[in-house]
């Protein structure tokens, strides 16, 4: 029976009433309980999730080159293209005097992302900046700003370049995103196709998509027996099988890689074997290793216990009578398999294909060591582009898209799996 | 499961390549890590197995700890061949990856698991969005990852520091330790902090003498993913490190990229025999837990 009570009227005996202390309670658990977690929190904040807001914020950023140039900018935007065919003098003296009194270290680094824009930009303002400091030293300026320069180098009056600077006077630019998908501008500053020798992105995203398809599928194909097995096998056997799955799992990721490099080198194991067991001869070796075979089979074997582990915690639980009430309502086994087994592994098998898939995607050690020239994925060009060109925008703006790619996979893994749930081990 | 005695021929065929399939994934998973080991015992200073290796009755001359000796850097003139560089880099890559390791372990685990215990408190507010930033860092790729932190970290003079490695490594770590000690925290029986509490101990004396007897296998294995998670990383290490906080895997690499030798594969060994440890250790630690909790293993 329900007793009516109307908590209005309940108080407690400090006379406050009931609701009201229970909400103050309730506040401070929840506050106690976010104390907990704040420092961590803190933590990564600072230490991980703003350092990819930075990178996220570089790959748009170009404040650099307009602390470099902000006079000379802000003459280039008063003047009118459809009137003038050249840009006003007061636009030749700004860059004169930048040029002239610049920071010589912000200048060439000026010159760089001059250089993303049109090629031809370093060595102009090079030759440039050699005849102002002449002229500095001497003390001898021009009347007209505009001729000397000229003068100086005739790409001054060459209206590609002063188009070519429209891209920059923006302390925002999408160039390095059009860059990482091979598109530039032109001198008219619109977005076309980079010149056919320098379109290599697009491509390496590709094979970074098919590759991953591939290891993924290989993965599934497999990792399905074996997780079956696992999953079928009394306990202390599958606990003993087990094993082989997880000693990989926690053996060192570069130890894996190189040991695949002894695999298969030409002179390696596989290959030593094969002409011993007289399959080939000593010349028909194959190439195993620094090309993207290389690549797929020592993904596949880094990547399978991401697979085994969640299909395995799926079939585990899966009854075995379903299997046998199936063959005793008359399906063949092969039927009872694809209508009754298969498809309440669906969530084990996507759970997995996407761990797999996602951290292929990702994937930078493996491919770098083992894929030689043409096995190298979307990973290497953002390492290439942070340590040896120093392009940090387009080095950013690949590694956004990466992100983007990922976090679309995960918000789909978190849909059909939930990220806290989550197994180690 | 095995094979029913009315089954017919056919099926044996199928079931019998079916288990044949599974021992060659299982010998694909594992042949690669136990084909190195002998090769470093091998003289030869390539990676190969050598003819001496294969012969029977076994060669001695064929087999040899010189390898060994030159990773500890003992560089006496056995050691020393032409193609094989001795030094003592891989010795103070093993003190900087044990230094790095356990410090960030240290950090990594009394941060996750003083906010694990917060995750599990019925009353986390946001608790879905604030676990989703907690484990982030195990899911952005390695390599954007160390993009953003060599960023960030450069503008205040973090990178090539022992302090910047140790940070990155702690934001890497952190999620294992959260995940594993929230997983142990599910079977905690609460009524037990209030009994506690009821008793007159403070919060911290209740987290040392109730709370942590019972988790302490979950924050052991939380440590040691942690641990195996900063001493093999080498993304960020090849970003953010200068040649002072060399590391293993750091050596490793250049020695991949550069002059592939068979010390690689001696350290290799080693990590090997260290991960057989630390796999040990989790499963025995793993199962202690689940008795604890009364989970009975079908």
């Amino acid at each position: 029976m329900e007793v009516p009570i109307s908590t209005a009227e309940l108080l407690t005996t400090d006379g406050i009433p009931l609701k009201q202390s229970l909400k103050k309670a309730e506040r401070k658990n929840k506050l106690r309980a976010f104390l907990l977690v704040f420092p961590l929190l803190l933590f990564i904040i600072v230490t991980f999730v703003m350092p990819i807001g930075d990178m996220l914020l570089r790959s748009v950023d170009d404040a650099q080159i307009n602390t470099v140039f902000p006079n000379t900018f802000e003459e280039y935007k008063k003047w009118d293209k459809e009137k003038d065919e050249l840009p006003p003098e007061e636009v030749y003296k700004a860059l004169f005097l930048e040029l002239a009194y610049g920071d010589k270290i912000q200048v060439g680094r000026a010159l760089t992302r001059m250089n993303y824009s049109k090629s031809g930009w370093k060595s102009l303002i090079k030759t440039t900046s050699r005849a102002i400091k002449k002229v500095v030293r001497k003390e001898e300026f021009p009347d007209s700003y505009k001729d000397f320069l000229i003068e100086t180098n005739e790409n001054w009056a060459n209206p590609t370049f002063w188009y070519a600077m429209g891209q920059m006077v923006n302390a925002t630019t999408p160039i390095y995103y059009f860059n990482a998908i091979d598109m530039t501008y032109d001198e008219n500053q619109n977005v076309i196709r980079q010149e056919e020798n320098r379109r290599v992105y697009v491509q390496t995203w590709l094979k970074t998509l098919k590759v991953s398809v591939y290891v993924t599928f290989f993965c599934l194909v497999l990792g399905f027996p074996v997780a079956h097995l696992l999953a079928n096998l009394p306990l202390r056997y599958s606990n003993l099988l087990m094993i082989f799955v997880l000693l990989p799992f926690w053996t060192s990721l570069l130890v894996r890689t190189t040991a695949w490099i002894v695999m298969l080198q030409q002179q390696g194991v596989i290959n030593g074997i094969l002409v011993w067991l007289g399959i080939l001869n000593d010349d028909g070796r194959l190439s195993m290793v620094y090309n993207e075979t290389g690549t797929l089979i020592a993904m596949t074997q880094i990547l399978l216990p991401f697979m085994i582990l969640p299909l395995y915690s799926v079939m585990r639980v899966i009854p075995k009578s379903h299997m046998r009430a199936a063959q005793n309502l008359g399906a063949k086994p092969a039927t009872a398999f694809w209508k009754v087994y298969l498809p309440q592994t669906i969530p084990g098998m996507s759970a997995g294909g996407l761990l797999v898939f996602v951290l292929a995607i990702g994937y930078f050690i493996t491919p770098e060591l083992v894929g030689g020239k043409d096995g190298k994925l979307i990973g290497s060009w953002i390492a290439y582009h942070l340590k040896t060109t120093l392009n940090w925008g387009l080095c950013a703006a690949l590694g956004a898209i990466l992100l983007g790619v990922m976090l679309v996979f995960y918000w789909l893994y978190n849909k059909i799996v939930g990220i806290d749930n989550i197994k180690l081990g | 499961m095995a094979l029913p005695s009315y089954s017919t021929p056919v099926q044996r065929t199928y079931y019998y390549a079916y288990l044949f399939f599974c021992s060659i994934v299982f010998f694909f998973l594992v042949a690669p890590l136990f084909a190195i080991v002998p090769i470093s015992f091998s003289v030869s200073p390539f990676m190969v197995f050598t003819d001496g290796m294969l012969s029977w009755p076994p060669d001695p001359d064929a087999w040899s700890l010189r390898w060994y000796q030159n990773m500890i850097g003992n560089c006496s003139s056995e050691v020393v061949s032409s193609t094989v560089p001795c030094s003592h880099k891989w010795m103070t890559g093993t003190v900087n990856s044990f230094f790095i390791g356990l410090t960030a372990t240290f950090i990594a685990t009394t941060l996750g698991t003083i906010a694990a215990l917060g995750l599990s408190r019925p009353h986390m507010p946001y608790k879905g969005l604030i676990m989703a930033i907690l484990i982030s860092p195990m899911i952005v790729p390695l390599i954007i990852t160390a993009a953003g932190m060599f960023f960030f970290y450069a503008r205040i003079n973090l990178v090539y520091t022992f302090t910047g490695v140790i940070l990155a490594h702690v934001a890497l770590a952190t999620p294992f330790v959260v995940i594993t000690v929230t997983a142990t925290l599910v079977g905690f029986d609460m009524n037990m902090v209030k009994a506690s509490q009821s008793l007159g101990a403070r919060p911290v004396r209740t987290f040392f003498k109730v709370i942590m007897p019972l988790i302490l296998p979950g924050i052991i294995s939380g440590a040691l993913f942690a641990f195996i998670t900063s001493f093999d990383e080498v993304v960020i290490v090849m970003f953010m490190a200068s040649l002072d906080q060399l590391t293993i895997p750091k050596q490793m690499w250049a020695g991949i990229r550069q002059e592939i030798s068979p010390v690689i594969l001696c350290m290799a060994t080693c990590l090997v025999a260290l991960s057989i440890f630390l796999l040990t250790t989790v499963e025995l630690l793993r199962r202690r837990a689940e008795r604890l909790r009364g989970i009975k293993s079908r």
